[in-house]
């Protein structure tokens, strides 16, 4: 017979959200579990060595490495128990028993409660469909950041940056400052994927052109990359025939979008069509009792502080649902209006206070988010999709929800 | 003048507007007082932290990254990246410990944001 161990709470996934989500439901005096696959937790975060991280989780500006370990401190001194090298293979999430692969053999956890908490993925080359050749030198922008950040390797010598992610600007001035040639970002969008203070402390700083409605159309390269072809699109992202330019790179860097982890865990668990992670409830709880989902794997969120902040609460009541609280939850939809593309939660529960996330679907420079059914409106300025829109609203705020069976969110454009 | 400058202080990113008066600067748009200073410093002198890695001698890691410990004038800040480059530690390295004392001759210093373990071969 396989070995097993028993947990009031297990949390799949020791980054930020999985970290922040095992320390809350310690604090909640639960018996914790956190699996960790790589042999140390902190996830991404090891490897954002850069600062503008913990200002709302910790109220202080931090690296991520430092922000990794104050979570990892917290969690020893509170008793998670930790156990790296873990892979988890399969969940039965009616049952709450998952099958864990490690050095040390197959092994089974039953839970009392789960905080999914894996993350996300890079979009990789080949989901980009670009011709030519396949060379080497083409990387994502993550896995440059792991090369120079953690095991002290440059890719290459002279990179073009294709997407204007945030994990591209920030590796863009990075490679710079190790030495290498940073030809240009492209963008195939009109607008940068990245947060604006990006583009200004990461290009502009060090006199990177960003070419926006531009894609790479062709590699070129015989075992190492020599050339990339880029042309500008039009509206339709169609490459525009007589705009192609040649640059000669040894590296390609990839920032063409996360992707939530939710491959491999369970087929029952419910998606959001356009957030492509977990559909989750204000409380994160997904279609399944007693199984939790946070962070980025439930969309990609702009900032760490959210992933944590996220984390917390679903950490907090898989405890309390381990414990046998919060059983008879009713559950109303949160729908999506004009102007809106990510969106979390995808449902509201009457256990939490309401932390409603957007992006809208393209730049607004005056605009208002609109809760009908709450009368509550939201007004911004400068709107931009790469920059997420946060509303809190709390239970009594909430009360109007019931009555109406839902909360539609949509975003006007004012002149 | 008019001129817009986006804050990096933090990732909110305040558009922060600079009006002159005269020679007094009339400054709105930030949310807190560290994107006045950030807007001050722009106009004068542009200042950035750093944050880069450096070597490490028989450490559970190759590298420790680190940070300075305020903004240092951006037009230094590549003369610096040498500098750093050439700097090897060894293990262990603690969270917080100076890797280079006043890095930028203004009193800001170069400082370990990760631990790294000692291993013994």
């Amino acid at each position: 017979m396989m070995k097993g161990i028993n947990t009031d709470v297990l949390v799949i996934g020791g980054g930020a959200g999985g970290m922040a989500a095992a320390l809350s439901a310690a604090r909640e005096k639960s018996d914790v579990i956190l699996l960790e696959r790589e042999n140390s937790t902190g996830g991404v975060l090891n490897q954002c060595i850069h600062n503008g991280f913990g200002l709302h989780f910790y109220k202080e500006e931090l690296t991520g490495p430092e922000f990794a370990d104050k979570l990892f401190n917290e969690m020893t001194l509170d008793r998670v128990n930790i156990i790296s090298e873990s892979y988890v293979s399969e969940v039965d999430v009616e049952n709450k028993t998952v099958r864990v692969l490690s050095p040390d053999g197959a092994y089974e956890i039953y839970a009392k409660a789960i905080v999914i908490a894996t993350g996300a993925r890079e979009r990789p080359f080949g989901a980009l469909m670009i011709p030519g050749d396949r060379p080497s030198g083409i990387y994502t922008a993550g896995l440059a950041q792991r090369f120079v950040n953690l095991e002290n390797r440059l890719p290459g010598k002279r990179a073009l940056i294709l997407g204007s992610g945030d994990i591209g600007l920030i590796m863009a001035r990075r490679l710079v400052l190790e030495g290498m040639k940073v030809e240009a970002v492209v963008e195939r969008m009109p607008f940068p994927g990245g947060l604006l203070r990006n583009i200004v402390q990461c290009l502009e700083d060090y006199n990177i052109p960003l070419y926006l409605s531009h894609t790479v159309t062709k590699t070129v390269g015989r075992g190492r990359l020599e050339k990339v072809e880029v042309s500008e699109v039009d509206e339709n992202y169609n490459p525009i025939p007589g705009t192609e330019k040649i640059y000669d790179v040894d590296t390609l860097i990839l920032s063409a979008g996360l992707i939530p982890q939710v491959e491999d865990i369970s087929d029952s668990l419910q998606l959001d069509r356009v957030n492509k992670g977990y559909a989750v409830s204000n409380s994160c709880e997904t279609n399944i009792d007693g199984i939790y989902a946070a962070g980025n794997n439930v969309a990609v969120f702009d900032l760490v502080d959210y992933v944590a902040a996220e984390g917390w609460v679903a950490g907090r009541h898989a405890a309390l649902k381990s414990k046998g609280g919060e059983n008879n939850t009713e559950k109303y939809p949160v729908i999506r209006g004009k102007n809106v593309s990510i969106l979390v939660p995808s449902y509201i529960d009457f256990n939490e206070s309401l932390r409603l996330y957007l992006r809208i679907s393209k730049p607004i420079e005056h605009g208002r988010v609109i809760l009908k059914e709450l009368n509550i409106e939201k007004k911004f300025v400068d709107g931009v999709p790469s920059e997420m829109i946060q509303m809190v609203l709390n239970k009594k705020k909430m009360e109007l929800i019931r009555e109406k069976g839902g909360l539609f969110v949509e975003v006007v454009e004012d002149e | 003048m008019n001129r817009k400058i986006t804050c990096v202080m933090c990732p909110v990113g305040c558009r922060i507007t600079v009006e002159m008066n005269g020679d007094e600067p009339v400054i709105s748009g930030n949310r807190c007082t560290r994107g006045r200073q950030y807007v001050i410093d722009e106009l004068i002198k542009p200042k950035r932290v750093l944050t880069t890695s450096v070597k490490v001698e028989d450490g559970d890691l190759p590298l420790v990254s680190v940070k300075t410990s305020g903004p240092i004038e951006k037009k230094i800040i590549m003369d610096k990246m040498k500098e750093i480059k050439k700097k090897t530690v060894g293990a262990p390295v603690k969270i917080g410990e100076i890797i280079i004392e006043n890095i930028d001759g203004n009193g800001v210093d170069l400082l370990a944001t990760r631990k790294v373990k000692k291993i013994h071969k």
